[in-house]
């Protein structure tokens, strides 16, 4: 697992610039540490999950990057420009954990409207375009005050989507949605992704960040806890086997397949990099095995989910990484 | 640009909101009761006998200032009311997360929404005014002698108290801020008719709380000064010193300039307290 704490400022020279960075960030309500000294950042076109508890500082973070929270401390930029300006956020599309938007309005009118405020153009076409894409097809017209939770959810993606910008920040975008709507914004995210839009992804729905992110910053009481590409954070694929009349030549061949541990009957191969990307290198071991005379009961491929290593992290912050 | 975006957007919410269809209903029933009883003012038997034309008009004036007091109320709780939802009910309800996002100076959003309240304001005072005054010309014959004036000082008077109500809100509550914005206005007239109580009795003293009150919150200093410009000048001489719904000068030029710097400094102050505060 790597840990990250992006603390020099990168050149902010175009496109080359990271679609977002900051540094030493600090907040403080009251006397409690909202956050303290976070660092990340994210390159063009990656998606990045943000993980953590709740009250862990994620959308304190989120707003401290889109200048709706003032930092105590820290230094943030955006596309490449010093997010102390409002200009850095040209390019750049939120959707807030507390969505909603001017109920008088229709769902076109609010596309509209932030098309004015992000000083671009997005025509009728683009509008409904965008509406049909999060599910709001045919609703364009229709008042957001009589639109349901999920349905304001949808066109708060829509908002988030409107010009589209090179950098798209999502809190908690699926929070209201039905199942259908996880699955449609599943696939808007590998759209975005094979767009090469940036997206930071603040999620408790720990399947679909595994599903669609390229890295995960785990956030815990204000600070970095673990930063990495999912691979570096879950580890290796397990294989557990019970076996019997295991001779000295089957174990030098469990070993060749990666760390054995020996627990009794039960032996546990963290599978070597070269042999995981092998599809076949289980059913060959198991083969091979049978053929020394090792008795096989039972074979168990296994893989650490996000959430297991989440809990494991979150429980003991100070154990192994 | 987004100042004019912003303002459009708080002038169509008042018009969706059906706070435009409400003050013209209800300003259509002030009217209506005014016609029937203004009407009845020429002719009108009294102690002295019937009316004459000259007296119903003296007291169509001073009747005048009365319902443009009603009028002034309307547009004080309007604007109150829609200044305090429009800050802070926006940044309680998170409607105004995704606006701030935007790449937009938070300056610009307020004075965008202070240009559509006060377009809103101003637009109401002139249109009630100027039908009331017509009302009163038609049914009675009574002219106001700086009608423009009135009105121009019934505007500031709703465009102090909204950029009071709008600082308010961006401190606290939009139902404390209009509940406090109203209440000030209130307690700032009390005080002027205390002030004027104490001009009746002699007593400078009494009469300073409304010369402290008109400059705290220039609101009933600015009624005061549409009252002149709407009551005939003879009435000075027919009605007690003290009367609450008569005043005895005009503003003065350092008066009005005093009330343009706390309308600026209110202003700014809500532009420091908006652009600091945590969404």
């Amino acid at each position: 697992m790597t840990f990250t704490k992006p603390t020099t400022r990168p050149a902010a020279a175009a496109t080359a610039s990271p679609a977002l960075w900051c540094a030493g960030i600090r907040k403080r309500y009251g006397r409690r540490a909202a956050l303290d000294g976070v660092g990340l950042e994210l390159a063009r076109g990656e998606v990045l999950g943000l993980l953590g508890p709740n009250g862990a500082g994620k959308t304190s973070l989120i707003k401290i990057l889109l200048g709706l929270v003032r930092a105590d401390a820290g230094e943030v930029m955006l596309l490449g420009r010093p997010a102390d300006r409002p200009r850095s956020r040209v390019g750049v599309g939120y959707l807030p954990e507390l969505f909603r938007f001017q109920p008088w309005l229709t769902a076109e009118e609010v596309l509209a409207l932030h098309a004015r405020l992000a000083r671009i153009t997005w025509p009728g076409p683009r509008r409904r375009q965008s509406l049909a894409a999060v599910g709001l097809a045919g609703r364009g017209g229709d008042r957001v005050g009589g639109f349901s939770k999920g349905m304001q959810q949808r066109l708060g993606l829509a908002v988030a989507l409107v010009g589209d910008p090179e950098l798209v920040i999502l809190d908690e975008p699926t929070s209201a949605l039905d199942p259908l709507g996880r699955a449609n914004v599943r696939d808007l995210l590998v759209q975005l992704h094979q767009r090469g839009t940036a997206v930071l992804l603040n999620s408790h729905l720990l399947g679909e960040v595994e599903r669609v992110c390229d890295r995960v910053v785990i956030l815990d009481r204000g600070r970095v806890l673990a930063s990495g590409t999912l691979s570096d954070l879950l580890g290796r694929r397990q294989v557990r086997l019970r076996l019997h009349q295991v001779g000295a030549q089957a174990l030098a061949r469990l070993a060749s397949t990666g760390a054995l541990t020996i627990q009794r009957d039960q032996y546990v191969i963290d599978l070597n990099p070269d042999t995981e990307s092998t599809s076949n290198a289980v059913p060959d071991l198991i083969e091979d095995l049978i053929s020394l005379g090792v008795r096989v009961h039972a074979v168990e491929p296994m893989r650490v989910t996000l959430e297991d290593k989440l809990l494991e992290l979150l429980r003991d912050p100070a154990g192994p990484a | 640009m987004i100042i004019l975006a912003i303002a459009s957007l708080t002038l169509r919410e008042a018009s969706r909101r059906k706070v435009v269809w409400a003050l013209a209903g209800l300003t259509a029933i002030l009217l209506v009761l005014d016609a029937w009883g203004f009407a009845s003012l020429p002719g009108l038997q009294t102690s002295s006998g019937a009316m004459t034309t000259g007296e119903a008009r003296l007291l169509a004036s001073e009747l005048l200032n009365l319902v443009m007091f009603a009028m002034s109320l309307i547009v004080a709780l309007g604007t109150a009311l829609l200044a305090g939802p429009t800050l802070s009910g926006e940044l309680e309800s998170g409607i105004a997360l995704a606006v701030l996002a935007r790449p937009i100076h938070r300056t610009c959003v307020l004075a965008g929404k202070w240009l559509g309240l006060t377009t809103f304001a101003c637009g109401y005072v002139l249109a009630a005014g100027l039908l009331q005054f017509a009302l009163v010309w038609w049914t009675v014959g009574y002219w106001p002698p700086s009608p423009v004036t009135a009105l121009a000082l019934l505007a500031a008077q709703a465009i102090t108290l909204l950029t009071l109500a709008m600082l308010l809100s961006s401190l606290i509550s939009p139902l404390a801020s209009g509940v406090v914005a109203i209440g000030l206005f209130g307690a700032t007239w009390v005080a002027g008719v205390v002030g004027g109580v104490g001009a009746a009795i002699g007593n400078p003293r009494v009469q300073r709380i409304a010369t402290i009150a008109q400059m705290l919150l220039p609101t009933d200093g600015l009624w005061r000064g549409a009252m002149h410009a709407i009551q005939d000048p003879l009435v000075l001489t027919r009605f007690p010193t003290g009367f609450p719904f008569l005043s005895e000068s005009a503003p003065t030029p350092a008066y009005l300039a005093w009330a343009a710097t706390w309308v600026a400094l209110t202003g700014g102050l809500c532009a420091l307290a908006f652009t600091r505060r945590d969404v």
